[in-house]
């Protein structure tokens, strides 16, 4: 028996701020005191506040320690493991705690958090079956195994669960149509492609708790009548892939998986396919051509997959949250449960990939219909630097942003929508004032244009023209009609685009000119980008009123641009200037300013 | 999609044995293109010439079929790359942080541009859509290895640490 279990996060975030090293170290200090009998070490899921990584969580104690370096770790262990003493300076602290938080019960950014689909995350060690077991895994399964497809698919539509990957179907009716549709061979397929750049929800989930996907792929295999599944994970996420071989081959070990189901007479067996990067496979008519090995290009809908899906057959595809979600709604009285959380239209809830220029990244999971600013500010502590909140960037390459003016808005499908963004994946990236919103959409356009297939000729020529005109704007060469103009391909590239990502990538342009139309129009008229970062359209300018010629600018310049005396006011040279911004971040009397360029006219005089 | 820059690195002579053994567990079977492409990248790095005319010959598939499909994704590189691999995050977030800049000052160093290699082959440079290290933007990978709130000016030690 171990004394304490030391839950060490292994997810991509952490390891990024070096959680090997510190488990390196924890092993290492473990194995030299001879203490490995008595605490286990587990690399374990996400526990989501990848801002304060590397994590270790200590049960059952209780206790949750950040920010940790290999150096802490003799410490650690001396005082905390063996001496029992909990250590105030590794713990939580932030300007949203009065004191050091020990536990997430006190931490703020798990407050307003709702743990369902990562209720195991950070909890169970997601390579033992047996821990997903002992927390109620495969039950639902086993459940469903009693019943008969059209009452798991029924209770399925009742949880109202609409899909998860980005367009919000509902996930019981398409289980009804693959289950109704004529074929003696059906798959089912889970996309885990994530290719939203910013979103990495299904990722934390595969690396957190692997048997969770795999229960919902099996219930659903259950209901639809089928006995082969593929899940299509990015090669990018070699953890993942890991996980869930090791979970796969586990189910199998247990008779989950394989011939004759626990005795039930129904057979299932799981392929995974590794994509090889192309956004467009997250599109499911693109990632089944993709699975039998083609290039992976959409194709006209209908027939939809259901009916003709992987090889001809019907197939039933859903995306990693939103299998997830399954067996907490097919296990014993979990549709009663489930359909307690959540607004009208959307039930349960949304895990969030929060990023950008706020305080507390990471991943959070929510009970739909919360406030978009109770996710910023409450959950995710404001703006970095006490700068000022501009907008939020809901859904990636297909969705929106979102101004301050609506912050309010309940977070659920169809407000979204309306508000010109879409609930997407769950990335959610927050800008502050020295982010362009011009920029923004042109680099989602110039994401598109890159990503788009060629197939069809509104996205594959549309895509490129909306680019053009936008790096024009960002160039200081926009037109007085330029807005028009992008207006008018934006529409008919939604109305005419072959797939989803034609018809939904103008929406960051559409978006970003309803809310941030004058940004656009001092681009083209007044070719100045008061964010400071379309570089033609600005200078850096040091305020005389503010400098205190203290040099840290000048020795950090890469390219020598700025000169002056010890404590005499500094000047940037312009033309040498390449506007790295290095300085700015630099100074500390905030006197780097961003001004229009100077012209000849105005120089002049 | 992804089109590879051209780089000025010779194609050396490749040896084929061993792909026979690569090849062993796919053929007949269907859908296996993409796993194909990726062991021999796997085996070689990248995929070079020969070794894709060997492949479509054992599969009994054309060749424009396997390279119809290499040059779709990006994962697939049809050139030899550098000891050290950079990717430069562009997901959204560190785009906002300014990851522009920063490949712009890898860039200035080495003196290529994203998606090709230096002529001493030491380092290519790629760009990546996501690691989903959001909470350090700006970042960049070497060899896997992730570097995080990157500045313009912290590149230049970074990369001389690279053999
Ligand atoms: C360009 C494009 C990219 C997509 N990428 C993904 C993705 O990465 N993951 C995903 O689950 N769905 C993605 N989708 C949505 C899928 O086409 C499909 O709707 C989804 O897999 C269905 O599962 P769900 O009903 O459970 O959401 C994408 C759609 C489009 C048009």
């Amino acid at each position: 028996m171990y004394e304490k279990h030391l839950m060490i996060c292994g997810a991509t975030g952490c390891l990024s701020s070096g959680s090997a090293k510190v488990q390196q170290a924890l092993e290492d200090e473990l194995a030299k005191r001879g203490l490995k009998e008595k605490f286990r070490l587990v690399m374990s899921g996400c526990p989501g506040f990848c801002e304060v990584g590397p994590i270790i969580v200590i049960y059952p104690d209780e206790v949750f320690y950040c920010r940790l370096k290999p150096g802490d770790i003799p410490e650690l262990v001396e005082k905390h493991l063996l001496g029992g003493e909990v250590i105030e300076r590794l713990l939580y602290k932030g300007p949203d705690v009065d004191a050091p938080a020990r536990f997430y019960d006190t931490i703020p950014f798990y407050q307003k958090q709702k743990f369902n689909v990562l209720h195991n995350s950070g909890i169970i060690d997601p390579e033992n079956i047996d821990e997903y077991i002992m927390r109620g895994g495969y039950r639902a399964f086993s459940r469903a195994l009693k019943m008969e497809p059209m009452e798991v698919i029924n209770e399925v539509k009742k949880s109202g669960l609409r899909g998860r990957g980005g367009a919000g179907f509902p996930t019981g009716l398409k289980w009804e149509f693959t289950y109704r549709a004529a074929g003696d061979k059906k798959y089912v397929v889970c996309n885990a492609d994530e290719g939203d750049p910013g979103a990495f929800m299904d990722r934390s989930i595969l690396e957190g708790d692997p048997h969770a996907v795999l229960e919902g792929m099996l219930i659903a295999a259950r209901a639809i009548g089928s006995d082969e599944g593929y899940i299509y994970c990015r090669a990018e996420y070699p953890l993942a892939i890991k996980r869930l071989k090791t979970a796969i081959a586990q189910a199998e070990e247990y008779g989950l998986v394989g011939e004759n189901i626990l005795g039930y007479g129904v057979n299932f067996k799981f392929n995974i396919k590794e994509g090889a990067g192309a956004f467009v496979c997250g599109e499911e008519t693109a990632l089944l051509a993709s699975i039998e090995g083609k290039r992976g290009m959409p194709r006209p809908r209908p027939p939809f997959p259901a009916n003709s899906g992987l090889w001809g057959k019907p197939t039933c595809i859903n995306n990693v949250e939103t299998y997830a979600n399954i067996p907490l709604i097919v296990r014993e009285g979990g549709v009663e449960e489930y359909v307690k959380i959540g607004t009208e239209g959307s039930k349960g809830t949304k895990v969030f990939a929060l990023a950008g220029k706020i305080r507390n990244t990471g991943l959070c999971e929510v009970p739909m219909g919360i406030t978009l600013r109770e996710i910023i500010f409450d959950i995710g502590g404001g703006i970095k630097g006490g700068r000022e909140f501009k907008a939020v960037q809901a859904g990636g390459p297909s969705g929106g942003c979102i101004p301050a003016e609506q912050l309010d808005l309940p977070v659920d499908y169809d407000s979204l929508t309306q508000a010109g963004a879409i609930m997407g994946s769950g990335g959610l990236v927050v800008m502050d004032d020295r982010t362009c919103m011009v920029d923004l959409a042109r680099y989602f356009l110039s994401f598109t244009q890159k990503e788009s297939c060629g197939k069809c000729i509104p996205c594959r020529e549309g895509t490129k023209r909306m680019l053009e005109i936008l790096e024009r704007i960002t160039e200081g060469r926009g037109e007085p009609d330029d807005l028009d103009r992008l207006q008018e391909l934006a529409s008919s590239i939604k109305d005419s685009a072959l797939c989803g990502l034609g018809q939904t990538c103008p929406n960051p342009v559409l978006s970003t000119i309803r809310y941030f139309r004058h940004e656009y129009e001092e681009h083209i008229n007044e070719k100045f980008c008061r964010a400071g970062v379309c570089k033609p359209l600005f200078e850096y300018t040091i305020d005389p009123e503010l400098c205190n010629g203290c040099t840290r600018c000048a020795r950090i310049c890469p390219v020598k641009a700025i000169s002056g005396e010890r404590k005499e006011t500094h000047v940037i040279d312009p033309e040498i200037c390449t506007r790295c911004g290095s300085c700015v971040e630099r100074c500390r009397q905030e006197a780097i300013k961003v001004t229009p360029v100077r012209r000849e006219a105005d120089v002049s005089h | 999609m992804s089109s590879e820059g051209a780089t000025a690195v010779q194609q050396h002579e490749i040896d084929l044995s061993g792909i026979d053994a690569l090849l062993e567990p796919y053929l007949g079977k269907r859908g296996t293109v993409i796993p194909v492409l990726q062991s021999l990248q796997e085996h070689y790095g990248y995929l070079p010439r020969p070794a894709l005319e060997y492949a479509a010959a054992r599969m009994k598939i054309p060749l424009s079929r396997l390279y119809g499909v290499a040059t779709f994704y990006a994962q697939f590189k049809m050139n030899p790359r550098g000891r050290n691999i950079i990717r430069v995050c562009k997901g959204t977030a560190c785009h906002i942080q300014g990851s522009p800049k920063v490949a712009e000052r890898v860039e200035e160093i080495l003196g290529i541009k994203s998606g090709e290699t230096t002529p001493d082959l030491r380092f290519t440079l790629e760009e990546v859509a996501c690691i989903g290290a959001c909470a350090l933007a700006p970042v960049m990978t070497i060899n896997d290895e992730p570097h995080g709130r990157l500045t313009p000016d912290k590149i230049k030690e970074i990369l001389d640490s690279y053999e």
